[in-house]
């Protein structure tokens, strides 16, 4: 195998593929700017050499086969990773030019929120779940409260279905309603940008295409990035859509373009369910 | 083989067969025209609902696989060129019974010398419907290139014979009937050359995910 250069890498299927960004430069600002960026579980190394730039107020899906990395990137994106063991990251992650590593982890998580395959409501009620992060960030106003808890909500499109029962338990929603309140819980923060991991996986299409109008909705507010399992969800609703193998990205470009005419095999063969 | 791409094959020989059931229906009405033979003619009338009743079978078969299967890049950039590779192959075989139908007009005139090059324009055509089809089949850009390119030509020797037919029929009136014949076959060649551009710029698109249509391409930004 021949040297390659610093900004190159060997692919799994032993294809030369740049560590710099991939595909297109986005036509907006980078929001988020990855370079570099190895992960390690222990010893196992599960990310190499990440590159690419995810543009602000754009939706940005990542896909690829169980096991990829696309989960532990997203979770590398707030340092989220820092709350499992022996867990370690090398490389570059840029908020708006800023290095997330040198941050405060609470400035950081209230300006990058994230929302999980299982929704996961507090043991509280719909007010005191959405108003919880305002809370913590020490407002007490009980006016404004309300104010962020409504504005959350209706962001969140679940004001209308909880408008009247917001002292009831969060757990009393149905799942898809809770999935909705922990966007809002997100909300509330205000952050400039969502990660959502698999937030449809365990909710019925009906529930899925609100949260996907959801996101339609939020994106002229915020950057969002969603890991997502299924492709007609990536393709309905990413601007653009980054394929992850064996911790590698292997490619990331317009989502139609990845869904229409992919560059790679590798990816060609993913979307089209030839293996994964 | 997952049965999703088994039925892709599926769909790609039934297109291979329409695509020579047309090719030979248009072969044949050239021949009747030619010849004057009428068995041809008939022959290209007898298969029409056959290509016809693929049409519909094709169609169905590929909306069936784009609503369960939802394709994504080569998958569903061939079922996509597949739907229109499809309507184009039923309209070429339209332009045959069109052609045929001229045939059997111009058997009932008396036999006369040739009025105009006729056969050199519909081997042209002919030839641009056979490369288009062994694109699609070898998957080959490169040919079905040469065939967009083809098309002026057809279109050349369709007005050269508009303009000698329209100066027999200005010296001969008594034989406008037949020129007017001659120009629909004609007419008939050259939307035959059309069709087959059709297919190759469905074939661009299905092996280079290029849309060539319209002058598309050169459109695009670089």
């Amino acid at each position: 195998m021949g040297a390659t250069s610093d900004a190159e890498t060997i692919c799994p299927t032993g294809k030369t593929i740049s560590s710099e960004p991939q595909g297109p430069l986005p036509a907006t600002a980078a929001k988020i700017s990855v370079r570099h960026l190895n992960f390690f579980y222990s010893r196992r190394q599960v990310l190499y050499d990440i590159g690419l730039d995810i543009p602000e107020k754009k939706i940005t899906a990542l896909i690829g086969p169980s096991g990829c990395g696309k989960s532990t990137f997203l979770r590398t994106l707030n340092r989220m990773f820092e709350t499992v063991p022996y867990t370690r990251v090398e490389g570059e992650v840029k908020l708006d030019g800023e290095d997330i590593f040198g941050m405060s982890v609470v400035d950081l998580r209230r300006r990058v929120g994230m929302v999980f395959q299982k929704s996961n409501p507090f043991p509280k009620s719909i007010f005191d779940n959405v108003a919880f992060g305002a809370r913590v960030n020490g407002l007490k106003n009980r006016d404004k409260l309300r104010e962020v808890v409504e504005t959350s909500l209706r962001r969140a499109a679940l004001w209308d279905e909880v408008k009247d029962s917001l002292r009831k338990s969060a757990y009393s929603l149905s799942g898809g309603q809770q999935q909705r309140l922990c966007i809002a819980r997100a909300l509330a923060v205000d952050p400039e940008v969502i990660l959502l991991d698999e937030p449809c996986s365990a909710l019925d299409p009906i529930a899925t295409a609100k949260i996907e109008d959801l996101l339609f909705d939020l994106v002229g507010s915020c950057t969002i990035i969603i890991v997502t399992h299924n492709m007609q969800q990536a393709a309905r609703v990413a601007d653009q859509t980054g394929f992850f193998l064996l911790g590698r990205l292997i490619e990331f470009d317009k989502t139609e373009v990845m869904f229409k005419n992919p560059s790679r095999k590798e990816t060609e063969d993913y979307i089209s369910g030839r293996f994964g | 083989m997952r049965h999703f791409e088994i039925q892709l094959d599926v769909l790609r020989s039934r297109l291979l067969e329409m695509g020579g059931l047309v090719e030979t229906a248009i072969h044949r009405s050239v021949l009747a025209v030619i010849r004057r033979d009428e068995e041809e003619a008939r022959r290209v009338l007898l298969n029409e609902a056959r290509i016809n009743q693929m049409e519909i079978e094709n169609d169905d078969l590929a909306i069936n696989l784009l609503a369960t299967e939802q394709p994504v890049a080569s998958d569903l950039r061939f079922l996509t060129a597949g739907l229109r590779i499809n309507n184009d192959l039923e309209r070429l075989g339209d332009l045959a019974i069109n052609i045929v139908e001229r045939a059997l007009t111009l058997l009932r005139s008396p036999e006369t010398r040739p009025l105009v090059d006729l056969p050199e324009m519909a081997n042209l055509a002919e030839s641009m419907v056979h490369r288009s089809l062994d694109a699609f089949v070898k998957k080959d850009a490169a040919l079905a290139r040469s065939v967009l390119a083809s098309d002026d030509s057809v279109d050349e020797r369709c007005a050269e014979i508009y303009h000698d037919l329209t100066a027999v029929m200005q010296r001969e009136p008594s034989r406008i009937p037949e020129c007017v014949a001659f120009m629909f076959v004609a007419h008939n060649l050259e939307r035959i050359a059309d069709h087959a551009t059709n297919i190759a710029e469905d074939v661009l698109f299905l092996v280079q995910g290029v849309d060539v249509r319209h002058h598309a391409e050169a459109k695009q930004p670089a």
